[in-house]
């Protein structure tokens, strides 16, 4: 066990004890270490199941829609990149703030199961960061990766340590602020011709299987029920029986979550497809960037989305084009 | 089952020259759901509608669709026609076959297919309609001005005097706003308190006028009709039954180093003071701020000789809450703040002033009882330098970007009064443009300009410094080419005037919309001037934009209008054509309501059944369609859509989308 | 000249009811034509546009879709027009992003005057869709015949 999970434990132990918070919400422990899975805990007894590591990628937020309108408080352990979606939660009114108890704790960039995976690591029993390395200690044996080949892309051009909402935080260790261009991707597609971006999109669209896992994830994508579950919006649709609909699905989604999307990658996380679907999302946040100013969704919890506002000078929709190509 | 019934317009040969008429009427007969089609020469005739009405009758039609010119034209002429039989008129939907076919394609085989097209999006769209019913709400035969200048001293008179009960909300002690500070008026050069002190009696002496001075707008609820408005009546520590306005109370007061606003802060008043001699109403007030006994409780002086007893120094703020029907905004300017125009000299000289303090140098009741005198030292000034467009037309950021439009007009006036009144003064003019629209306006300029000799200098001034007493104002001269300083005893900053800043919150509490400028945007900038996109809300004055007495006064009258035309209904109809949210679907999540410009939606918490006994609270929107407008920024707004718009709702123009697209 | 496209799109065309649709109606009795293949559908405001419509106009087989409104500042609903114009930069930005030809899809401002500037732009949006020529990325291609 590191001493940040010990530290993450002990803090739930306290919460639970105090009597106020009448559970935490965290993680617990799967079947292997690699596996674990979001849950709440009620009692200290409870808490030898609760884990923390470097799988623990979910994002707690969205759990808390249902779960703060539970009797009492609850308290939740948020990472920094979580934190966002809570704000923009809160935001929305889907999370009454004075109902939970938020504990920031230390990220230092979750793993990716299949990048590990694919590179042959198996039979993990710890693992823990050395620089820019992981070292997995396995069954079979000491295995050294870097992180760039098993960290989650998110993770990759991680938008900081800092939690934008915490009641306190556990933080052992102060890890410098990686910069990334988490657009770069973006770029590249943009500076691609409009066939080779569809070829692009056609070939990784194609592979989706609409188990709505995406959906299910998304901290934004939290509507009672979705437009594509309302037979009144004219798009309903269970499953895909053409190449287009899933375009359809995927673009309707983006659209959605523009302006409110927090880019927490939880969509591409979860996609048993591997589809890079953050990049339809950043694409979006990118241009809102470049069209409409800086803007991160859930850094405040309360104002107006991009979408929402305007100013009376704004581009017009034909010179969009020069100005989101980069040109 | 639906029974739908088509009718084709020939339009004589305006539709039936480029279009099969009778082919269209034939083939949409095989259109699942249409029972019954024709064509007629004129269907919007007499003989149109009633062909139109009897197969409605005849065979029970649950829909129409009419191909027929614009429904812009005639839509509202078969929507009467299908209600007059029964129909509800919400079930009629118009296939456009002449402006948008027969007028602009030549081709009639092409024509006709668009035709048939647009005919069967119609029938699509009609298939989804569902009758929708006009509603209807009460009007509450009471009306609310906001601010007691002349423009809304004029709108409540106008309203009274159509028998309406009005009230003047007043942030001030006393009605009277802006025009009572002034001087003279151009271009008859009257003076002001003569012909506005008049209309204040007025408003105090008519019984249907309930003026609310010293009181500021706190909340407004409901919508056009049915406004429901808390009004802070604030503490003025006297009772105003009471206090008779003998003024005792002010020539005992103790403190006398307050700045008298009302002479723009160029004289002194006591904490207990009455603003004006003609103030409505004629009652003291006292400034907390300033008066010994409420800030150290050691004094008491004024109370001691009121003989009416009405001094009451532990008065509190009060709330009165009230209906209203209608509300006018009438709630001014001022002028801008001149601490960013350091050229100037604005705030290191007493004697460089602005025009609305020239005003009261020069009025007969100001703080020099009317004689001109410079503040510095109480002489008389021998040069005065005046400089236009002080902060307007001003696009460096410091000023306004607009024209003051008064400024122009009052200049001359000023000029001209000076120099009548002291021909040995000597009176310069800098101007970047002399705008003089309006009616015996530029004959008025031209009068200062040839009969009384003012120097009107084309340029702008860069910069005025005291140099041994004397004011330089050093400037171009354009049309003459050169750079000049003019050393001047006074000089009189024509300085923008801005709306009344408390104007930003009442545009929010009355959710009508506001400009970068702050002034408040009409309904329509030619066509509803006095509208506010906000229904119910009407506007007078400078806080739409700049402009002089006699175009607020008009403004004023229009409000007027205006609010007797709706105060006169007993009932609003209400369009049926709104927004209306799912529950069961919504979020709460408030997003619809941050695009609504007229604040028709409201969040709830409502208790839902959950089933097995268990039930659970959440926040939906809530969709007031007496205020809701159609436009249906809401609706795209809303992710889950739950966000509908009645008579455009999603499915029917997605039905209008796959018929058109059919191939 | 030799006819090299016998390519005629099918092109859907929102109109406010308020400045776009009068407009068009302008265009009408003017007598200024513009192609049969642009039909109209008529929404109160711009901003009652879902990409919801958009998309499925595209599924359905069109191969242009324009959207016009009263220009901004004009709005009949205040500000209606301003949200248009952020939604439909952003969605058609991101549409191109995809691969989607960006000549496809247009927003125009049309007011209850502008009845030339209707034909014109009516005109000049077939001209360049049937040049890109039949849209076969965004469709579905069930609601084809053959």
């Amino acid at each position: 066990m590191s001493e940040l999970e010990k530290r993450i434990i002990e803090k739930a132990a306290t919460l639970l004890a105090g009597g106020e918070i009448k559970r935490v919400v965290g993680w617990k422990k799967g079947e292997f270490i690699h596996d674990p899975s979001p849950a709440t805990f009620e009692t200290e007894e409870s808490l030898k199941d609760f884990i923390y590591n470097d799988f623990c990628g979910a994002n707690l937020s969205k759990y808390l829609i249902d779960i703060f309108k539970r009797e009492g408080k609850t308290a939740v352990f948020l990472k920094p990149c979580d934190s966002y979606s809570f704000n923009q939660l809160v935001k929305e009114h889907r999370i009454k703030r004075e109902n939970v108890y938020v504990v920031g704790i230390e990220c230092h960039g979750k793993l990716a199961n299949y990048k590990v995976e694919e590179k042959g690591i198996t039979g993990i029993t710890s693992e823990a960061h050395e620089g820019e390395n992981v070292v997995f200690d396995t069954l079979y044996g000491k295995v050294t990766a870097s992180r760039e080949e098993v960290l989650l892309d998110r993770c990759l051009t991680c938008k900081g340590k800092k939690h934008v909402v915490a009641d306190e935080t556990v933080i052992i260790n102060d890890y410098e602020d990686k910069v990334s261009d988490r657009f770069a991707m973006v770029r590249e597609l943009e500076a691609m011709t409009a066939e080779e971006r569809f070829a692009f999109w056609q070939g990784q669209l194609s592979k989706c299987i609409r188990c709505n896992a995406c959906r299910n994830v998304c901290p934004a994508c939290s509507c009672l029920k979705c437009v594509f579950d309302n037979p009144q919006s004219g798009i309903a649709a269970k499953a895909n029986d053409d190449t287009f609909e899933e375009q359809l699905f995927h673009v309707i989604r983006a659209f959605h979550v523009s302006g409110r999307c927090t880019d927490c990658g939880e969509c591409s996380r979860v996609c048993p497809q591997h589809i890079p679907l953050h990049l339809l999302n950043r694409k979006f946040i990118k241009d809102i960037d470049s069209l409409y100013g800086e803007y991160q969704a859930g850094e405040e919890a309360e104002g107006k989305t991009p979408l929402t506002s305007y100013t009376e000078s704004d581009t017009e929709p034909n010179n969009v084009f020069t100005v989101t190509e980069g040109k | 089952m639906q029974k739908i019934g088509v009718f084709i317009c020939w339009c004589g040969s305006n539709i039936a020259a480029t279009v099969d008429v009778v082919r269209v009427a034939e083939e949409i007969k095989r259109e699942p759901g249409v029972v019954y089609s024709a064509d007629y020469q004129y269907m919007c005739s007499e003989n149109g509608q009633q062909l139109i009405k009897n197969a409605i009758k005849e065979y029970g039609l649950t829909g129409i669709v009419i191909g027929s010119c614009s429904p812009r034209m005639h839509e509202a002429t078969f929507r009467k026609a299908a209600e007059s039989v029964g129909l509800n008129p919400y079930m009629v939907e118009v296939a456009n076959l002449r402006e948008q076919v027969s007028w602009i394609h030549k081709d009639k085989e092409e024509a006709t297919e668009k035709a048939l097209i647009l005919v069967r999006t119609a029938i699509a769209k009609v298939r989804l309609n569902a009758p929708l019913k006009e509603g209807e709400s009460p009007v509450v035969k009471r009306a609310l001005v906001i601010g007691g200048g002349i423009a809304g001293i004029q709108a409540a008179l106008d309203i009274a005097e159509a028998g309406y009960p009005v009230d003047i909300v007043e942030k001030n002690a006393t009605i009277g706003g802006r025009m009572a500070q002034l001087d003279k008026t151009f271009p008859t050069l009257d003076c002001s308190a003569c012909i506005l002190t008049p209309k204040m009696v007025d408003c105090a002496q008519n019984e249907k006028i309930d003026i609310l001075s010293y009181s500021e707008i706190e909340e407004v609820k409901g919508y056009v009709g049915n406004f429901s408005v808390k009004i802070r009546k604030k503490a003025r520590y006297v009772d105003e039954t009471k206090c008779t306005g003998c003024k005792i109370c002010m020539t005992k007061c103790p403190s006398k180093k307050g700045l008298d606003e009302f002479n723009m802060n160029l004289k002194t008043r006591t904490a207990i003071h009455i603003p004006f001699a003609q103030a409505i109403p004629n009652v003291a007030v006292i400034d907390p701020e300033q008066c010994l006994k409420l800030k150290t409780g050691k004094c008491g002086i004024c109370q001691k000789f009121c003989g009416a007893g009405a001094i009451d120094y532990t008065m509190k703020d009060s709330f009165i809450e009230r209906q209203y029907g209608a509300i006018v905004v009438a709630t001014g300017f001022k002028p801008i703040d001149l601490t960013a125009f350091n050229e100037y000299g604005y705030a290191d000289n007493k004697d460089v002033v602005t025009s609305l303090e020239l005003e009261r140098l020069m009025n007969a009741a100001g703080p020099t009882n009317g004689v001109l005198l410079r503040p510095s030292d109480m002489t008389h000034p021998k040069v005065i330098t005046f400089i236009q467009c002080v902060g307007s037309r001003d696009v460096s950021g410091c000023g306004k970007p607009y024209c003051s439009k008064i400024c122009c007009m009052y200049t001359a006036k000023h000029a001209m009064l000076i120099r009548e009144k002291y021909p040995d003064t000597e009176v310069h003019v800098f101007y970047i443009d002399v705008r003089t629209p309006g009616k015996n306006y530029d004959e008025f300029y031209r009068r200062a300009v040839e009969q009384y000799n003012v120097d009107y200098i084309k340029g702008m001034v860069g910069k005025v410094y005291n140099e041994n007493g004397k004011l330089m104002v050093q400037g171009s001269d354009l049309l003459n080419n050169e750079q000049i300083v003019i050393p001047s005893d006074l000089v009189v900053l024509a300085t923008a005037i801005e709306p009344e800043p408390s104007v930003r919150k009442i545009a929010t509490l009355l959710t009508a919309s506001i400009d970068t400028n702050n002034f408040l945007n009409e309904s329509h900038p030619k066509l509803r001037p006095v509208e506010s996109p906000t229904a119910g809300v009407y506007l007078a004055g400078v806080c739409q934009g700049p402009k002089d007495i006699p175009e607020t006064v008009s403004q004023a009258s229009a409000c007027a209008a205006k609010v007797i035309g709706l105060l006169a209904k007993d009932k609003l109809k209400t369009n049926p054509c709104v927004a209306s949210s799912n529950e069961m679907m919504c979020n709460g999540c408030s997003q619809c309501a941050n695009v609504c410009a007229y604040g028709a939606i409201t969040y709830v918490d409502k208790e839902f059944r959950l089933g097995g006994g268990k039930t659970e609270i959440r926040r939906v929107a809530s969709v007031n369609p007496a205020v809701c407008q159609g436009c249906g920024a809401c609706t795209v707004t809303c992710p889950s859509g739950a966000m509908d718009l009645s008579g455009f709702s999603s499915k029917q123009i997605m039905s209008e989308v796959e018929a058109i697209c059919k191939k | 000249m030799q006819e090299v496209n016998n390519f005629t799109p099918n092109i859907v065309a929102f109109c406010c009811n308020w400045c776009s649709y009068a407009g068009a109606d302008l265009a009408g009795s003017s007598r200024l034509s513009y192609p049969a293949n642009v039909k109209i559908i008529r929404v109160p405001c711009s901003c009652r546009v879902n990409p919801m419509f958009v998309l499925k106009a595209f599924q359905q087989g069109a191969d242009g879709v324009i959207l016009c409104g009263c220009h901004p500042g004009d709005c009949h609903y205040v500000t209606g027009n301003y949200y248009t114009r952020r939604r439909m930069s952003l969605l058609f930005s991101f549409l191109n992003y995809m691969g989607i030809e960006k000549e496809r899809t247009r927003v125009e401002w049309v007011s209850a005057a502008e009845g030339a500037k209707f034909s014109e732009v009516m005109n000049d949006f077939v001209a360049k869709v049937t040049a890109l020529g039949e849209n076969k990325r965004l469709q579905d291609l069930r609601v084809k015949e053959e």
